[in-house]
């Protein structure tokens, strides 16, 4: 006789899941006693929010489904914030979450909560399961909605007599989904290819915007080989870091609000931008009808309702980023006459390259330059929201895809940390560090239980200015430096994690940073590192909200 | 800007509803109107919306309402020969003889059906396109409707030609 519970952990085991994240609860019950002596191994939590985190960090790292799972009302409420993080990321998590028992649907019973109503609008798609006998069917399902197409979160809600009921026979599960409603396109249509070649040839001043998305179809390879053989500068989105090499020679690193200077005027000067696995978010655009204003746009994406959202696209290329560009590959018989832009672009990154006030004191953009250096590739980054976030996208040097990890659409606090703890999951090959805010540490600081619990060789690099500190720039710059609620008072991060039983180190001087690097990753087990940088240091450079992207401010003109 | 009649074949799911009208409703796309029932296969339901925008905003809604798992088809139906309709039923203020009488004769003209009456009301059902109700609904107007209820349009393409799942 098999339970529903029984059934839901074969399905989880069918998928391929090895980890789960997540915290128990009265209705999921059955599960919990069913996970007790499975292989699955289930990580405790200290709050479900990072349970959804930790999930959608292992699925960044490793490429897979992230699995998270949580009881009924507070519980899945609490993923909320999680799913909608991965939802903006298009990140494929399963969230799996108890609900009260079918009978007590809709009477507000205890701990109920309509959270496939609440997910709607930030899943991919969603289940209540109402019939133990549908389970197999909607775990099959589930994770090959969650993967398949623009990845996302798919959440299945089980409701508590599901997981206990009997489940009849044995029905055979089909090896192949297959939804009427949903048939992905994954080879671009051929003549829109060759139109994008056509204009490439042609082109002058062409340059490639590469996403996410190239980094989600695992399309690094395919994107360097077209930029090599093309010989077409690329720079790419928050999310498109490590799709190619940081210090390759047609790289200009980041665009948008703190893109480099180089990528925001390559952008508002090239004929031709090719647009990979992007979504033209704001962040990025800056004013969207100076965004690109002379160029011919190609956009290759696997979401069609991406194409046109945002910008008008004179190429629209529906598949997915990998199988496009190799059908580029294959197709592109000659290539344009590139020598002239590229010399031009070569030319502003030796004009404008990114710097600080490198002075005897501490500051943050040299905490990460020097953890780049000591790392060298080799790790996975994770971070939090905030300054924090963009002094590691800009002064980290990523060489690889899914080395970095961040909240680009939602842009969460409290984000990076659990998701380093499910990265690590994904790869225990790699250090894995999240360079955090002294404010968004705080938002999920309760999971140095978890990572003590069990040993989790995390590493945190606190990059503490005793502010709120996107917050206080902006408040700088555009309030008058009016410190509206921003300030921080000082935390002993050390003795919090020695609390916990972590070990820790805080570091106020520059000619203790490298030291202090070294032998947080030396260290077995998780380790804080606590660096008191200048408090009022801004990022730069600095497109205004609602500006043309190439007018930066915080910039020296040579 | 202008309206846009969609024919959406969806999955006969609970839920199904909710997930089109909220996607419209947080993307910021007005739906004029909205009629959902069933449709010739029993396991599948058509919605018929209309939408107010631009054709760049019916394309946006068009591409984000496909891609909801349990849509299985969304058509445009504005550009294309198509017969819709809409049903009402009109309680109108009918006490004076005269005024009855008239409100009878206008139901003629209009093929509108007197399905209940009573000592001081009328009520008429009437069918056919948003131009011939609204114009009966002002016409009555000057009567006093207590009451109006409109089912939102329902539409289908003339001829062979069918809004089917392709897959
Ligand atoms: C959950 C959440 N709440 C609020 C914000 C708004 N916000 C963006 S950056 C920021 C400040 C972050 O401060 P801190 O973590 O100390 O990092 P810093 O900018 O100083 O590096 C805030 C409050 C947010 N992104 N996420």
């Amino acid at each position: 006789m098999k339970t529903g519970a029984r059934t839901l952990i074969e399905a989880l085991q069918r998928e391929g899941v090895d980890t789960i994240f997540g915290y128990p609860g009265g209705v999921v019950l059955p599960i919990y006693d069913e996970l007790y002596d499975s292989s699955i191994r289930h990580i405790l939590v200290r709050h479900e929010q990072a349970a959804a985190h930790a999930a959608d960090g292992y699925a960044r790292a490793s490429g897979r489904v992230g699995v998270c799972l949580a009881t009924s009302g507070p519980g899945a409420c609490n993923l909320v914030t999680g799913i909608a993080t991965a939802y903006m990321d298009s990140i494929p998590v399963v969230a799996l979450t108890g609900q009260v028992p079918t009978a007590l649907l809709g009477n507000d019973a205890f701990q109920e909560s309509d959270i496939t109503g609440i997910t709607m609008p930030v899943t991919k798609h969603n289940y209540l399961v109402k019939d133990a006998n549908d389970l197999d069917q909607v775990i099959r399902e589930a994770f090959y909605v969650a993967r398949t197409g623009r990845p996302g979160p798919v959440l299945v809600d089980l409701p508590k007599d599901v997981s206990t009921s009997v489940v009849k026979g044995n029905r055979p599960l089909p090896e192949t989904v297959s939804l009427r409603g949903y048939q992905p396109t994954y080879e671009g249509h051929v003549r829109q290819i060759d139109k994008a070649i056509d204009l490439l040839v042609g082109a002058e001043r062409p340059l490639v915007y590469a996403g996410g998305g190239v980094v989600l179809s695992e399309a690094s390879p395919e994107l360097l080989e077209f930029i090599e053989t093309a010989a077409v500068p690329v720079t790419t989105t928050l999310m498109g870091l490590g799709a190619v090499p940081g210090d390759h020679p047609l790289n200009l690193g980041m665009l948008g609000m703190h893109g480099t200077q180089s990528a925001n005027y390559a952008v508002t000067e090239c004929d031709l931008l090719i647009a990979v696995g992007v979504r033209f978010d704001d962040r990025v655009t800056g004013k969207i009808e100076t965004f690109a204003p002379n160029a011919a746009v190609v956009h290759i994406d696997i979401d069609p309702a991406e194409i046109g959202k945002n910008k008008k696209v004179d190429v629209p290329i529906v598949g997915d980023v990998k199988a496009v560009l190799r059908a580029i590959l294959r197709r592109m018989k000659k290539r344009g006459d590139t020598a002239n832009w590229v010399a031009r672009i070569n030319t502003w990154k030796a004009q404008f390259p990114l710097r600080f006030r490198d002075d005897e004191r501490l500051h943050p953009q040299y905490v990460v330059r020097q953890l780049s250096d000591v790392l060298q590739g080799e790790g996975i980054i994770t971070s939090e929201v905030g300054q924090n976030q963009m002094w590691t996208a800009l002064y980290y040097r990523f060489t690889k895809p899914r080395t970095w990890i961040t909240s680009g659409g939602l842009g969460t606090m409290g984000y990076g940390f659990p998701a380093a703890i499910g990265a690590h999951f994904a790869r225990p090959d790699l250090p894995v560090v999240d360079v955090a805010g002294d404010g968004s540490f705080q938002m999920n600081i309760q999971e140095l239980g978890t990572v003590a619990h069990y040993k989790i060789p995390v590493k945190v690099v606190i990059l503490n200015n005793m502010y709120l500190g996107m917050v206080r720039q902006w408040q700088e710059l555009f309030y008058d430096r009016r410190y509206s609620y921003t300030e921080l008072p000082p935390v002993d991060f050390v003795k919090i994690a020695n609390a916990y039983g972590v070990e820790g180190i805080r570091v106020e001087e520059k000619g203790g940073v490298r030291e202090a690097i070294e032998t947080a990753l030396a260290t077995d087990g998780p380790f804080v590192l606590d660096f008191r940088v200048e408090r009022e240091e801004n990022v730069f450079p600095m497109v205004p909200a609602g500006a043309a992207i190439n007018e930066m401010i915080g910039v020296r003109e040579e | 800007m202008k309206s846009h009649t969609l024919s959406v074949l969806v999955e006969n799911r609970a839920g199904v509803l909710s997930r089109v009208a909220g996607m419209f409703s947080r993307r910021g796309f007005n739906i004029e109107s909205l009629a959902v029932g069933p449709c010739e296969e029993p396991n599948m339901s058509r919605i018929t919306i209309v939408v107010n925008g631009d054709d760049g905003v019916v394309e946006q809604v068009t591409k984000q309402t496909n891609k909801l798992i349990d849509v299985i088809k969304v058509s445009d139906l504005t550009e294309r020969e198509s017969v819709e309709r809409e049903l009402a039923l009109i309680k109108v203020a009918a006490e004076s003889g005269t005024s009855r009488a008239e409100i009878l004769q206008i139901a003629e003209i209009f093929r509108a059906q007197v399905v209940d009456v009573g000592s001081k009301t009328l009520v008429l059902q009437v069918a056919g396109d948003t131009g011939k109700i609204d114009a009966l609904e002002k016409l009555l107007r000057q009567y006093g409707i207590k009451e109006l209820v409109r089912t939102g349009k329902i539409a289908l393409l003339r001829g062979a030609k069918t809004v089917k799942s392709s897959k």
